[in-house]
């Protein structure tokens, strides 16, 4: 078998899950993207372009933060935050659109195309597109529009167009769809900024490979800060694309256990959650093979969760993988968990998370009271919860 | 030899132009289907392409979503499908069905047991949109043993070496995607076509069928003139949904419609 961490393979498999399943149009598009992209990572020039832009716009390294307080109040493990939140943008996102909308430059391309579900992509593709003055569209689906204002607003004040989708679920699912749309008819000169670790090959490997970024930062700092390695890793998982990049660099660390956390909904008995890992099954979908939500008859179902951000049915091909092998513990945090811990992070550490790194911090939690206060749990802090503000406050019956 | 491969060689020695046209099953309800069918051939199709109704169709225009939605509805399944195409057979032995549809109800029925069931009564060829050869080891084995026909998808990006591995995996006919894009949107330019299929021509002696952008009598007949087979999709499925409480209308209208295609093909 090989080891872990040199998949994909040459066409994009992770194991059985993976690979590059669209339309014909598109293959040749993506052997030309995989062809650039791979001779552009070892570019000196580009590897330093890069790097300053996540050091002097991004505002890289962000810290690892040890929650003192919160730990003590739980009576377990230690917990340390990797602070994604305090990127530029408020969550990780940025670090994979400054990396693609780079190839996209590279390329040549005009125009960038985005799919967005909490928004927090869109924001930060509407960002790097206006930096380059780049023409941006994003796709959203209407629910998501409804649910998500004021990210609409910000992507519109940064020059963006969003466009809603009204077609079936009206949510995440359909904006990839939408998205696929767009870029297969304007392939000559659109870039399209897939925001997760999902999709055709080469994007699961492109994006994990500008994320990982998080996991070697937190690798480097947890050992000087705490003089060892965590005992255990949690993040969030929607699409994947932060947990893939804080588990990257750890897979070869044994020692370290790896938590993924789908989001629970109302309990995966309810049937209404977003947990494909824990309660779907292998299935092809949006250019790739990998775990889904779906009925019987092959049919992909709606999902539910309080986060926009981790409402997809499906998951990205390396936690697929990354789950059959054991390597990874895939579990839920329901959306009352993940409430309770958006409330106690606020409360106890002053740090208002998302509502999608809230489910982290909930699971972490639990963890944490099962562990001895000698351990350490670094859980990834993917975003900032400002965008959130109306949901919970809706939620909870009040008028912001 | 397959009913496809058969279809096409009459044609051939006849000097004429396939007429494809395609429908989705169960839209707008699951009882029409097998009815329009037999209308489509009375009114001149050649082959039926039988569209899957599926609840994410990545390269569809609105118009062939709302006919997936439509047909999702009253919970057509793939199963469903196949029941509609033995239900055809029944009345109809040498009309080729090509069924096109995305994998995922592919997988979950199990490429084994979709192939043999499909096989046995009498499915001809089969078109998995987001399955290209490289993905398509495991379902084409399958398909060879049920004497099913897999149909490729070639593009306007298709590059030369990709047009020869493709081909190569192609059986009855290989469906050329006039234009970058999705189904239904925009309209096709002849030319670059033309020059296509050329460059197709070249490189397999697969008869080759033209899709996407044909709207009407006067492009059906302007592609019939370089391609093997001429398949009119969303035409006709925004045409069924103009009248989609009207069970009678549809049957009437839709055949009427091809009609016409039919003999702008034929000039």
């Amino acid at each position: 078998m090989q080891s872990i961490p040199s998949l994909p393979d040459e066409n994009g498999h992770f194991g059985i899950y993976g690979g590059r399943f669209v339309a014909e149009t598109l293959m040749e598009p993506l052997d030309e993207l995989k062809k650039v992209y791979e001779r552009l990572k070892t570019d000196k020039n580009f590897i330093q372009e890069l790097d300053q832009d996540l050091q002097h716009y991004v505002g890289r390294p962000s810290p690892v933060y040890h929650a003192e307080r919160w730990s003590k109040i739980l009576g377990g493990a230690q917990i340390y935050l990797k602070r994604e939140d305090l990127n530029h943008t408020g969550a990780h996102k940025v670090n994979n659109t400054v990396g693609q909308a780079l190839l996209a430059k590279h390329m040549g391309k005009t125009r960038i195309i985005a799919e967005t579900g909490a928004g927090q992509h869109g924001v930060a593709s509407a960002t790097v597109a206006a930096r380059l003055g780049l023409e941006c569209v994003v796709y959203m689906g209407a629910e998501d529009i409804k649910r998500q204002a004021l990210n609409v607003y910000r992507m519109k004040l940064l020059g963006a167009e969003v466009i809603p989708v009204t077609s079936g679920s009206k949510t995440l699912k359909d904006a990839l769809n939408e998205a696929m749309r767009d870029w297969v008819t304007h392939v000559d000169n659109t870039f399209y900024i897939i925001g997760t670790v999902a999709g055709p090959h080469p994007y699961p490997l492109l994006v994990r490979d500008f994320q990982a970024i998080i996991g070697r930062e937190a690798r480097e700092q947890i050992q000087t800060m705490a003089g060892k390695l965590p005992d255990a890793l949690v993040a969030c998982v929607g699409g994947g694309s932060n947990a893939i990049g804080l588990f990257y660099p750890f897979l070869e660390d044994e020692s370290v256990a790896i938590y993924g956390v789908e989001g629970g909904g109302h309990g995966l008995a309810s049937g209404q959650h977003a947990a494909p890992l824990c309660a779907g099954k292998p299935g092809v979908l949006h250019g790739n093979r990998t775990y889904l939500m779906e009925d019987v008859n092959g049919q992909i179902i709606e999902t539910h969760s309080i986060s926009a951000g981790l409402d997809y049915p499906g998951v990205g091909p390396e936690h697929a993988w990354l789950k059959d092998v054991g390597r990874a513990n895939y579990v839920i945090a329901t959306d009352d968990e993940a409430l309770k811990a958006f409330h106690d992070l606020t409360r106890i550490e002053g740090i208002m998370p998302a509502l999608e790194s809230s489910h982290a911090l909930a699971y972490g939690a639990k963890l944490a009271q099962e562990m001895n206060p000698e351990q350490l749990i670094l859980i990834n802090l993917s975003g900032r919860g400002d965008k959130d503000i109306h949901t919970i406050a809706a939620l909870e019956g009040i008028k912001v | 030899m397959s009913r496809i491969k058969q279809r096409f060689d009459d044609l051939k020695s006849k000097h004429k132009t396939a007429l494809i046209p395609f429908i989705t099953a169960g839209d707008p309800r699951p009882d029409i289907t097998v009815k329009l069918m037999h209308a489509l051939v009375e009114a001149g199709a050649d082959l039926l392409e039988l569209g899957v109704p599926f609840s994410d169709p990545m390269a569809e225009g609105p118009t062939i979503q709302a006919a997936c939605e439509r047909a999702l509805e009253h919970g057509t399944s793939l199963t469903d499908v196949l029941d509609m195409v033995e239900e055809f057979r029944k009345s109809d032995s040498t009309t080729p069905v090509l069924l096109m549809g995305y994998l995922n109800p592919i997988e979950v029925m199990g490429y084994k047991k979709f192939a043999q069931h499909a096989g046995s009564i009498g499915m001809d060829g089969l078109l998995t949109v987001d399955m290209p050869p490289e993905e398509a080891s495991g379902l084409l084995s399958e398909l060879a043993l049920a004497n099913i026909d897999p149909v490729f998808l070639l593009a306007p990006t298709t590059t030369q070496q990709r047009i020869e591995m493709i081909t190569q995996q192609t059986k009855g006919f290989v469906y050329y995607v006039s234009l970058k894009g999705v189904t239904g949107v925009k309209s096709l330019e002849i030319k670059p076509v033309e020059k296509k299929i050329k460059e197709i021509r070249q490189l397999t002696d697969l008869p080759i069928g033209v899709g996407f952008g044909i709207k009407d009598a006067e492009s059906a007949a302007s592609v019939a003139q370089v391609a093997d087979a001429v398949v009119v999709g969303s035409a006709i499925v925004s045409l069924m949904a103009k009248h989609k409480e009207d069970e009678q209308a549809i049957l009437t209208q839709v055949p009427s419609f091809l009609q016409e295609l039919r003999r702008a093909v034929d000039i």
